[in-house]
């Protein structure tokens, strides 16, 4: 580990491509054929705006291909206390991302002495994203959602990113991943900007149920492995994750509405 | 053809010496201070320029002397630490390896440059129950020309720091509640001062590694904060 740098800047991301290169994740696979690297995907991710801020939501499970690569896999990662990223493409350099994200918000805000905008950290992001374009080009694709309580606007805010590192502010809501349209559709039919906690939870896990329904890559929720999807709050407070005890008692009532010929 | 003057080794470090140190004094000191709940850093500081500043998530900075000197080396601590927290865990970033560093690079400078640096620092880091061998405190301290000390229960730096070292040893105590540290802390930067009164607590730069907080522990008080727990 060098002590003295050459980088001077305030971006985590700069100074490891600069200094220690070879820790900075970059992907050559021009040397294998198309389809030969099977790695894990991440599936559904969903964000959407509440009354109190955003909702940002995931499922658990990883696909190998046809085969599942891991069941309690976590998608969504907060990145400082008020924001928070969902990767959904290549599990492995999805959870790296989110990772230097995470150290990159931090390192800016203690070289710098204050914290990055969110529009700023969304920028950041879609330039990290950019930066994989060669990768996700072979296969390796991160297209994360980012979402976060803006403090300056007192207001929830989300983006989507395409692999060119296109960012997108969404006024409402979003999903992506393989299992993302049927999340959407549901979505769709259910949001509301203004709902309080306990319907954003219920709204989550309806889209999330709908998209494991529909899509064989996005995981369900697995009351018998006690697997539930991970669903964090962000509001002017901070982060707070959903306890699984309150995902599974929506989950239930859900269930049995529709047992019951309920829609909701 | 002329020959360039020659300067003894002895001497030319005696001159750097002498010229660092001048460096330091003529600013106003920092001081660290253990208490019950953490680490207690305080600086006289009426600016909004920090001399105190968070490493890592245990770890915090503290600096005296040129501004952009102490500065470039709390930036140089943190891409340190940073990178070593992304490389291996955030466990593995411990002061001690930062110390060190910090008395390399400070060190080579006073021995290779024309110009020593004028600046010396503290690294502070508090200590965690669950990190085996880095249950305690430990605050280092590393002069303008790498010399490195570490230090029990509290440290002085810059202008006065023979002097109120020397104060804090006797009037120092293990365990104080922060209100308590903080007057202690105050006391000693005020007899740095030299009659001028008193050090109002809006020029006071004050920070705390909290042990209890989760993840990071560093926390900046602002002056109201300050105010209330010196009961002015």
């Amino acid at each position: 580990m060098r002590f003295k740098t050459k980088y001077e800047g305030s971006s985590f991301s700069e100074l490891l491509a600069t200094e220690n290169g070879q820790l900075f994740p970059r992907f050559d696979l021009s040397e294998c054929a198309p389809g030969q690297l099977q790695v894990p995907h991440g599936t559904t991710v969903l964000a959407f705006k509440y009354a109190d801020g955003v909702m940002v939501g995931g499922d658990r499970l990883a696909t190998e291909g046809h085969r599942v690569a891991s069941r309690d896999i976590q998608k969504v990662y907060p990145t400082d206390n008020h924001s928070v990223i969902a990767i959904a493409g290549a599990a492995g350099p999805c959870i790296e991302m989110a990772r230097i994200m995470r150290v990159e918000l931090e390192h800016y805000e203690k070289i710098e002495g204050e914290q990055l905008e969110l529009d700023g950290k969304a920028n950041k992001l879609a330039q990290m994203i950019r930066a994989n374009l060669p990768a996700a080009m072979q296969g390796l694709v991160v297209v994360p959602l980012f979402a976060g309580y803006d403090l300056r606007r007192s207001a929830g805010r989300l983006w989507k990113f395409d692999v060119t590192g296109g960012r997108y502010e969404e006024t409402e809501y979003e999903a992506t991943g393989s299992g993302g349209l049927y999340a959407r559709e549901s979505l769709k039919k259910t949001h509301r900007n203004d709902v309080n906690q306990q319907e954003a939870v219920t709204m989550a896990v309806q889209a999330l149920v709908d998209a494991a329904d529909e899509d064989r890559a996005t995981g369900g929720i697995d009351v018998v492995r006690g697997i539930f999807p991970i669903l964090n709050f962000c509001t002017a407070d901070g982060i707070e994750r959903v306890s699984d005890q309150e995902i599974e008692s929506v989950y239930r009532t859900i269930i049995e509405n529709r047992f019951n010929g309920r829609g909701d | 053809m002329s020959m360039p003057f020659y300067v003894s080794p002895e001497q030319m470090m005696a001159d750097k010496a002498e010229y660092a140190r001048k460096g330091i004094s003529r600013g106003k000191s920092s001081v660290v201070l253990e208490y019950a709940g953490g680490i207690l850093l305080m600086a006289e500081n009426p600016s909004r320029l920090s001399k105190i500043g968070e490493i890592y998530d245990r770890i915090a900075f503290a600096g005296v002397g040129k501004f952009s000197e102490f500065d470039q080396l709390r930036k140089l601590g943190v891409r340190y630490a940073d990178m070593k927290g992304y490389a291996y865990s955030r466990d593995d970033v411990r002061a001690n390896a930062l110390a060190n560093a910090y008395s390399q690079a400070i060190g080579d400078a006073f021995t290779q440059e024309f110009k020593p640096l004028e600046a010396e620092v503290i690294v502070a880091e508090v200590g965690d129950a669950e990190l085996v061998g880095h249950e305690n405190n430990a605050i280092f301290r590393i002069q303008f020309d790498g010399s490195i000390s570490d230090h029990q229960g509290f440290c002085v730096i810059g202008g006065a720091s023979d002097d109120l070292n020397a104060y804090l040893e006797g009037e120092f105590r293990a365990d104080l509640p922060l209100g308590d540290a903080m007057a202690l802390g105050r006391s000693a930067l005020q007899r740095a001062t030299e009659g001028a009164p008193g050090v109002p607590p809006e020029n006071l730069e004050t920070c705390v590694l909290e042990r209890s907080l989760p993840g990071r522990k560093f926390r900046r008080l602002d002056s109201d904060r300050v105010r209330q727990e010196l009961g002015a």
